[in-house]
């Protein structure tokens, strides 16, 4: 079963800004889904709109087969979502906040489950004071356990490890990851790639408001990354116009001073060779040269750099 | 069909309660006060003048106004200041995600700001009672008046609350419509000491017959025709109620 299949979403601001653009995609029921893309490429707004926070312009949105458009209050109590901004109510607690949450979803107190959630999000010991006085990585593990207090079936979180020490963030995964394998289905944004890389099964990629790529990500890393050939010289490398020109064919880019080139695969052949050369030719002999694979975030850049060339 | 949230409207009534009981100095204990240096000031400057047309002791005739300003600002400040609370710490995102409808929300919210104005409106008399010989007598008036009163800015509370964008936006409504109203419908005077241009005008003021009708309630005499005023008041009460739900229903000013 399909737990979120978007269709054709599309969404022009007041300003006439597109912010999406026909964007179909299908999240698998107990997915682990990354849903990535750089600063304004459309992530929060197709969050925005599954969460009621943004109205969609066309297209739409079924939740684990509801229309989550039409049926809104049912979609809700079946979807929980961290929004990317720290929002808190300065009045209450974090336990008042997360009975107060409860409840609005028209579900009783539950003190076994908030306590859970309390001590999980290693929030037990604040549980009682004013929110004001909790830090910012506090505060963001608040919205955490507020968009799981309901237990949902699908789960939105939008960027929620921004501001959390590399410990917690830990230990936060490792408790989304217990709820996915008890079958909750994850829809995730982040700009830590690695942690998308090694969290995720499924990814998705918006650029400019449009989706470029939605698939496993085993399958993006083996079908879409590529190797690289680098070059290290005794001196930081700066391609000149010309030396770009002569490498154009296998995309050079360079990274800390070293040099490196897409290396192309067809069976098992690869223009290693031709890539190898041309580099001699135009910078001389390297100090050293190494292959590296691709990961998550060689591949993002890669293909959102395309789409936006 | 979908049933209606009953859990989630009554824990969003709660929330609205508790936010505003959680500053009583604020919310309670201050307007009492000043309504108390009020009469402190008129007691002094008018003495035991009497209200020319209405046979009344000015200071009699004070009380049940100035509860009814307190009450009518106390409604709006509490629906005003969540939303404009909500919108600017960015809280506003988790009531539009709870699965709680227009008519669910505008329960909620404005149960609690009658239960607000109610509260600053029952510790006033309890606290301006000793200094006077008033009393009750037409309770259906007061509650009737007081909560449509409370209903009406309440409405106009959320309306303001969604409109604003800033503090200073809410801050200007405030000061610059809701505290003239309120002052210049005659909590402090009788509408036949006013020139007959603003006593015509005043005829279309929805928070004269709200004060008036309220202070009726006490002194068991008022400036205004009783049908009327409760037609007047019934309308402006179920026109501000719905308009804060359609606006509410369509997201205006909460949605992009």
């Amino acid at each position: 079963m399909t737990a979120l299949n978007i269709q054709n979403l599309s969404k022009v601001y007041e300003n006439g800004k597109q912010a999406l653009q026909d964007v179909s995609l299908c999240v698998p029921e107990g997915a682990f889904f990354a849903l990535l893309g750089p600063n304004g490429a459309g992530k929060s707004t197709l969050i925005n709109i599954l969460a009621d926070t943004v109205r969609a312009s066309s297209g739409s949105v079924q939740l684990l087969g509801h229309d989550l458009l039409m049926e809104r209050a049912w979609g809700k109590r079946h979807l929980g979502v961290v929004p990317q901004e720290i929002a808190f109510d300065p009045f209450f607690s974090p336990r008042e906040i997360l009975h107060f949450t409860r409840g609005m979803y028209g579900q009783s107190r539950d003190e076994v489950w908030v306590d859970a959630l309390l001590e999980r999000l290693e929030l037990a010991e604040h549980a009682n004071k004013i929110t004001r006085q909790l830090s910012g990585g506090m505060k963001r593990r608040l919205l955490v356990a507020q968009a799981l207090v309901h237990r949902p079936k699908v789960v939105i979180l939008d960027e929620p490890t921004a501001g959390v020490d590399v410990e917690l963030r830990k230990r936060l995964w490792d408790f989304i990851r217990e709820l996915n394998a008890e079958g909750t289905t994850i829809l995730l944004t982040t700009h830590y790639l690695e942690e998308a890389q090694e969290l995720c099964n499924q990814v998705a990629i918006i650029n400019q408001g449009r989706l470029i790529a939605s698939q496993s990500m085993q399958s993006l890393l083996g079908d879409v990354a590529s190797s690289s050939l680098c070059f290290r010289y005794e001196q930081a490398v700066e391609l000149s116009e010309s030396q770009e020109q002569a490498l154009q064919a296998f995309a050079p880019r360079v990274c800390d001073g070293v040099l490196c080139l897409n290396l192309q695969h067809q069976g098992q052949h690869s223009n290693f060779d031709a890539a190898y050369q041309a580099t001699r030719q135009c910078l001389g002999a390297p100090l050293d040269t190494y292959m590296r694979q691709e990961n998550l975030e060689d591949v993002f850049l890669r293909l959102t750099h395309k789409d936006t060339a | 069909m979908r049933s209606m949230n009953i859990l989630g409207t009554w824990t969003l009534f709660q929330r609205e309660s508790k936010r505003f009981m959680r500053v009583k100095m604020q919310t309670i204990v201050a307007p009492a006060l000043t309504a108390v240096l009020y009469l402190i000031v008129f007691r002094y400057a008018m003495g035991e003048r009497q209200v020319p047309g209405l046979d009344v002791n000015y200071f009699t005739f004070l009380i049940p106004g100035l509860m009814m300003m307190a009450m009518l600002q106390n409604a709006f400040a509490n629906t005003s200041s969540s939303m404009i609370m909500g919108k600017i710490m960015n809280t506003h995102v988790f009531l539009m995600m709870a699965p709680i409808s227009p008519i669910e929300a505008m329960i909620a919210f404005l149960s609690a700001a009658v239960l607000r104005a109610l509260v600053v409106g029952s510790v006033l008399l309890l606290v301006l009672l000793p200094f006077s010989d008033l009393h009750i007598t037409h309770v259906w008036m007061i509650l009737f008046y007081g909560v449509c009163g409370s209903l009406i800015m309440g409405a106009l509370g959320l309306i303001a609350g969604m409109w604003s964008k800033t503090f200073d936006d809410m801050s200007m409504v405030t000061n610059f419509v809701i505290m003239p109203l309120t002052f210049l419908s005659g909590v402090f005077y009788s509408v036949t000491q006013l020139p007959p241009i603003w006593q015509a005008l005043n005829a279309w003021n929805p928070f004269f017959y709200l004060i008036d009708g309220f202070r009726h309630g006490f002194i068991a005499t008022g400036d205004s025709d009783p049908v009327r005023a409760v037609g007047m008041v019934v309308v402006v009460t179920l026109s501000s109620v719905t308009l804060a739900w359609y606006l509410w229903r369509i997201g205006w000013k909460l949605k992009d």
